[in-house]
């Protein structure tokens, strides 16, 4: 029984790109064009970079079944180290980075310790963490806010890579693209699968990599590739990878989708738990960096909610709280949604307590023709 | 002769391919305690679900005539306002709540809107003085008293309502033998003073001890009924079983060899310290069948879960595999060493509704095919299309979500599962619950392929004629013990004699 392989279009992701394709149509027409120039392109991007961040490790939390809300709290603890580490003790930014990214770390050690070992909600512990950590920053700034940073911040939080090393980088990963294609090809042709015609697996490559080449060239046209993008993209394959290519992101799927049949199929449960908690610290720990680098100073209130908007993005881009189900790719997708609503509606000069409203509403709708479209697909 | 109460006629009850009661006629006369017998699986629970109005009128055919009138229930409340309780196997007390409260959930008594507690609990105080719970405070918390108190609450409950027929299922399943003989007396006195009883067991001493008159029901029909003064214990037996084999069962021509797996003095406490296992020992030979009898309750899953690893409690006693001592202290462990689990809740501990049919057989054993830590995709295709065709599992394709296949399906992607890497001992759990009969012979074909290539295989199943069927030896379990092991390579057991250790009695006759 060969598995027939068809040009597959995954549904759900496929509607979260027409989704924000329609949301950039519609704001470069209320924007008359400037929602689609170069420099807002940039800008939207970056700005979606923190909240992809988190929502990266978040969706791992989500797919699992649990909820991480102590986030925002963790951004804002990390961001105060790394400050006060850079500002008050002027040390070296590779270790105040390093010992930055083991905090995050040591902190979803923590959490996911509760989880694993204790039996703790996850909701409980780590709405719990959410007062802790935010206690512990303020009490290590003493309330005040910490700043500037050395320059290397800057560099991370809003410096662009040089033309030239974005065009070297765009070669990179279109040769990348088109070898992980290849390969995989030829070894389904090992396998005497059917692969699709050469032909229209030629066209699917060029068109990926003829996208590519346009959004860096687009991005060029600016000032170049923002640096936190480039790292978030970095975040964005590593991930993907994991989740769907490893066995270590199949475990993951199969606690979120069903956690005792996952222990008798000889899942170590706890271990799995607490690796993916101490991701999601790590990424927030990493998001508190590039906070505090584009703010260019820790504050007390940094990061704050901000685990509700990564929720938010996951959910967006098809993740169930339910567990089980859920994309790296598709989170990324949902903060840039998210980024794209914040983005245009300032734009177009919309207030701020109707942002929030619209966001809001957009959330529940995007849930509803979710679930909406899951049911029809169930009851075909 | 005391007036009927409740007569049924000609009750038939349908599901997806089985008619789970089949005309059913039966009486049930004023003051008595009338036992209501049969196999798992005969019928007994659809029954009362019919009578207590949980399978609304419309759902079923036949009559309900209670009284002398026939009645239709929409729905429990209207059953319960004729006088109907029922006391599930499974309590629907609240815990958090207090004895009063629960007693007059629902039921309250109160004066526009406000709550009359005083009123409450005072007549609490008289159904706990009926009922002998000296010692049981109206302002109890539930959650603090044992199962046998919690179901006297559950019958005051019941009677509170002004029930005059209450319908037991299986009461004393999970109580121990004071609890039983408490919860008996109370029943004598209430059939006293004017309840009347249905009482659902398969546990026939106990049905002797209690019972006026004793039902059997057996495959949904009604097989008969008498005085409990006419009937022998073996009578009973003989008409809860009476169905010779049927020739679904393939044969297996395999021998049995050496020794793969022994277990010796087995014991196993749960975590509130009760005794679930007690002195448990047996071997399994490569290529044989082992079946494991018992009724529900027994300790069949305990075994099987303590053999995989999986589960909660304190455990004393030593497994050898092959020879060797072994700890088995986690699912992962077990299928390392060999030992895989079918359970018995498919739903709960087999699939994983959100993944595919590959990803459902893979799951278990992805270790075997990656390269560093990722998966080899086309390995797994390979890997789990040829289970999918040497298990004939009927689905369109390795990417459906297993949720779209039928339960026999299901249960073939299980065993796949389990099957990826071939394990030496395989533990099947009800390997034929809930699905059809067509699934069911070749699940049987697949256990003697299994045999026959030497796996060693433990069945676990509360149906006879699959047991006596297809085991090469049969263990029977009744209250956590062994209490009798059958050499089965003839085919020669009878249903009576396993049924006879099944339900702790002994055999005179």
């Amino acid at each position: 029984m060969a598995e027939k392989s068809k040009l597959k279009i995954d549904f759900r992701t496929y509607m979260m790109i027409v989704a924000l394709v329609s949301i950039w149509i519609i704001f470069s027409f209320t924007t008359g064009g400037s929602f689609l120039s170069a420099r807002n392109i940039s800008n939207l991007f970056r700005q979606s970079v923190f909240t992809s961040v988190l929502a990266i490790g978040m969706v791992l939390v989500i797919i699992m079944g649990h909820i991480d809300l102590s986030v925002g709290s963790l951004v804002g603890l990390a961001g105060g180290v790394i400050a006060i580490l850079d500002v008050w003790q002027g040390m070296n930014p590779v270790f105040s980075i390093g010992l930055t990214l083991l905090l995050g770390l040591i902190l979803g050690l923590w959490n996911g310790w509760w989880v694993a070992y204790q039996k703790v909600p996850s909701f409980i512990v780590t709405l719990g963490g959410l007062l802790i950590f935010r206690g512990v920053l303020v009490g290590i700034t003493r309330g005040t806010t910490i700043g500037p940073m050395s320059d290397i911040f800057y560099y991370l939080g809003k410096g662009y890579l040089a033309d030239t090393t974005g065009v070297i980088f765009a070669v990179l990963a279109g040769l990348a693209v088109i070898f992980v294609q290849w390969k995989s090809r030829q070894d389904k042709l090992k396998y005497d699968f059917d692969v699709l015609p050469l032909k229209l697996e030629i066209a699917k490559i060029s068109l990926s990599v003829i996208l590519l080449v346009v959004f860096i060239l687009v991005l060029n046209s600016y000032r170049g590739i923002p640096v936190p993008l480039m790292i978030l993209t970095i975040f964005l394959a590593i991930f993907s990878f994991i989740t769907s290519k490893t066995v270590f992101g199949r475990h993951i799927y199969a606690i979120g989708g069903n956690a005792d049949a996952a222990k008798l199929s000889g899942i170590d449960l706890k271990k799995i738990t607490l690796v993916v908690f101490m991701i999601n610290g790590l990424m927030a720990s990493i998001g508190g960096i590039l906070l505090t680098s584009r703010l260019n100073a820790a504050s007390v209130a940094a990061g704050d909610g901000a685990e509700l908007d990564a929720i938010a993005a996951c959910v967006i881009g098809g993740a169930s709280l339910a567990g089980g189900i859920g994309k790296v790719g598709g989170a990324v997708v949902g903060a840039i949604v998210m980024a794209s609503l914040d983005n245009g509606m300032s734009l177009m000069n919309v207030q701020n307590f109707w942002q929030s409203i619209i966001k809001g509403l957009i959330l529940i709708l995007a849930v509803w023709v979710d679930m909406y479209t899951k049911n029809k697909n169930a009851a075909a | 002769m005391a007036e009927i109460l409740l007569e049924t006629n000609k009750i038939i009850k349908d599901f997806p391919g089985v008619r789970a009661l089949d005309e059913i006629s039966f009486k049930v006369r004023e003051n008595e305690i009338h036992a209501l017998c049969g196999e798992n699986g005969a019928g007994k629970s659809t029954l009362i679900k019919v009578l207590s109005g949980v399978y609304p009128t419309g759902s079923y055919e036949g009559e309900i005539i209670l009284n002398g009138e026939k009645k239709e229930f929409a729905n429990i409340h209207e059953a319960e306002k004729n006088g109907i309780a029922v006391i599930h196997q499974e309590l629907t007390l609240f815990e958090e709540l207090n004895v009063a409260e629960n007693i007059f959930m629902g039921n309250e008594i109160s004066h526009k809107g406000y709550m009359d507690w005083n009123e409450m609990f005072s007549q609490t105080r008289n159904w706990l003085k009926k009922l002998k719970l000296e010692g049981v405070k109206p302002s109890t918390k539930v959650g603090e008293l044992g199962v046998g108190k919690q179901q006297l609450i559950e019958i005051a409950k019941a009677l509170n309502k002004n029930s005059n027929l209450l319908i037991l299922d299986e009461p004393t399943a999970s109580l121990t033998d004071s609890e039983v003989e408490l919860l008996i007396d109370i029943l004598r006195d209430l059939r006293d003073e004017g309840v009347t009883c249905i009482y659902i067991s398969h546990k026939l001493k106990e049905v002797f001890e209690i019972a006026d008159y004793i039902s059997v029901l057996r495959d949904g029909q009604y097989i008969g009924g008498d005085e409990k003064s006419n009937l022998s214990e073996r009578e009973v037996v003989n008409m809860m079983v009476g169905r010779s084999i049927e020739q679904m069962f393939p044969n297996k021509s395999k021998k049995a060899g050496k020794e793969i797996l022994r277990v010796e003095n087995l014991n196993l406490d749960n975590n509130e310290g009760q005794q679930i296992l007690e002195n448990i020992n047996f071997e399994l030979h490569e290529g044989e069948i082992l079946g494991i009898f018992g009724l529900i309750g027994a300790g069949r899953t305990e075994v099987a879960n303590t053999l995989f690893g999986y589960l909660p409690g304190s455990k004393q006693g030593k497994i050898y595999l092959e020879g060797n001592e072994v700890d088995i202290r986690s699912p992962k462990e077990a299928l390392e060493k060999g030992i895989a689990l079918i359970s018995e809740d498919r739903k709960r501990f087999g699939i994983i509704p959100p993944m595919s049919v590959k990803e459902n057989i893979s799951i278990s054993f992805l270790e075997k095919f990656k390269n560093l830590f990722v998966i080899d995709e086309n390995e797994e295709i390979v890997r789990t299309s040829e289970m999918v065709d040497k298990l004939r599992v009927k689905t369109a394709s390795l990417n459906t979500k297993i949720v779209n296949l039928s339960g026999g399906n299901q249960q073939k992607v299980i065993l796949a599962k389990n099957l990826l890497e071939t394990p030496e001992v395989l533990i099947m759990d009800e390997p034929t619950r809930g699905i059809d009969v067509g699934a069911k012979q070749e699940i049987y074909e697949l256990m003697n392929s299994f045999a026959e290539n030497d796996m060693g295989i433990i069945m676990i199943s509360s149906e006879l004629p699959e047991v006596l069927g297809m085991s090469d030896r049969i263990l029977v379990m009744h209250e956590g013990e062994i209490t009798k092991e059958f050499d089965n390579r003839k085919k020669d057991i009878s249903q009576e004699e396993i049924m006879v250790y099944a339900t702790g009695g002994e055999m005179n006759g």
